[in-house]
């Protein structure tokens, strides 16, 4: 895929934030209603960043009144107007699959501290 | 043949492989590069001299030491240096053409609705469930080794015998296919680069002939 480097490079945002699984972010979203535009946000624990290049995603999720909510952002897509990094976590997966199935306290991560 | 009656664009390119971008509206796109670069005309046909009118198009790069001698002659007489692929292409206006001349990407403007010509890959012997879509026999319910077979293949003593063009196994791919009505998302004219929305048939590296629409308004 190395040829289309120089197309891919065109669409590639440089304005991300380093984040990796475990990380708390904050996302912020375009939302167009009709002609109006406004942002929405949506913060949880990134649980998966899957893929490379262009086709790079993350996974937030986030437990909305008791459901649990999951979205799947392609990281350089130019409806996200910003990402924000809230926390870094200490987890020792780079898939934080098994989020969906504790409740409660255990679905906790663990911050990491300083820096 | 529709394409007689009309003035046929086309360009002979490379396909690079796919990728995918933005749209101003924040689609997710599809596209597949196809390197153009530029493309010379190295016959024109008349149909006072030859019966049709069509224009022979010629790209890519070629060892001059082995061409041979009336390949050689013939891009003499066109005044280009040898190319690698050659296609000709029917079409109307034929005689606007000139001996030489250069066509590069400018020729589709993005928006343009095209066909894209191809060679398939190859799949080698496939069976009548990957090569027609048959739906075989069930995984269970008795079925003894015969999940992928095709069933029957017709009648017993009458007809006895098997009908002309019977779908079965055998070679699949390495076949003219002609993808219609695919948009042309971007133009790169500088690095000779078509952006096509969709796929296109072929390999990476595969010669693809890039026409505009034969159908369609």
């Amino acid at each position: 895929m190395q040829k289309l480097d120089m197309i891919d490079a065109a669409s590639l945002r440089s304005d991300i934030p380093e984040f990796r699984a475990g990380d708390t972010v904050k996302v912020n979203v375009k939302v167009v209603e009709g002609n109006r535009s406004r942002i929405q946000a949506f913060q949880g624990v990134v649980i998966s960043r899957h893929g490379g290049g262009i086709g790079e995603t993350f996974a937030v999720r986030k437990v909305s009144f008791g459901v649990g909510v999951e979205r799947k952002f392609p990281l350089h897509a130019p409806s996200i107007e910003s990402i924000e990094v809230v926390s870094r976590g200490i987890v020792r997966r780079a898939k934080l699959y098994y989020l969906r199935d504790l409740r409660g306290k255990k679905a906790k991560i663990r911050e990491k501290r300083d820096s | 043949m529709t394409n007689q009656q009309k003035n046929v664009t086309a360009l002979l390119g490379t396909k690079l492989g796919m990728t995918q971008l933005w749209d101003e509206a924040g689609r997710l796109v599809p596209v597949t590069v196809v390197s153009v670069g530029t493309n010379v005309v190295t016959q024109v046909r008349t149909v006072d001299a030859d019966g049709y009118a069509a224009v022979q198009l010629a790209t890519g790069q070629v060892d001059p030491r082995k061409v041979t001698k009336p390949l050689k002659g013939h891009f003499e007489k066109a005044g280009v240096t040898p190319r690698r692929h050659v296609a000709e292409i029917r079409t109307e206006n034929a005689s606007e053409f000139t001996l030489g001349q250069e066509i590069t990407a400018d020729a589709f403007e993005a928006g343009a609705v095209v066909d894209v010509v191809g060679t398939t890959k190859g799949k080698g012997t496939a069976g009548v469930m990957k090569r027609h879509g048959f739906h075989g026999v069930g995984a269970s319910h008795g079925a003894h080794r015969n999940h992928r077979k095709p069933g029957s293949i017709g009648g017993a003593s009458t007809p006895s015998r098997v009908f002309k063009g019977m779908k079965m196994a055998g070679r699949m791919g390495n076949a003219r296919q002609t993808t219609q009505n695919l948009t042309v998302h971007a133009v790169d004219a500088e690095k000779g680069l078509l952006l096509v929305k969709g796929a296109v048939p072929g390999p990476k590296g595969g010669v693809v002939l890039v026409r505009n629409a034969a159908k369609g308004a």
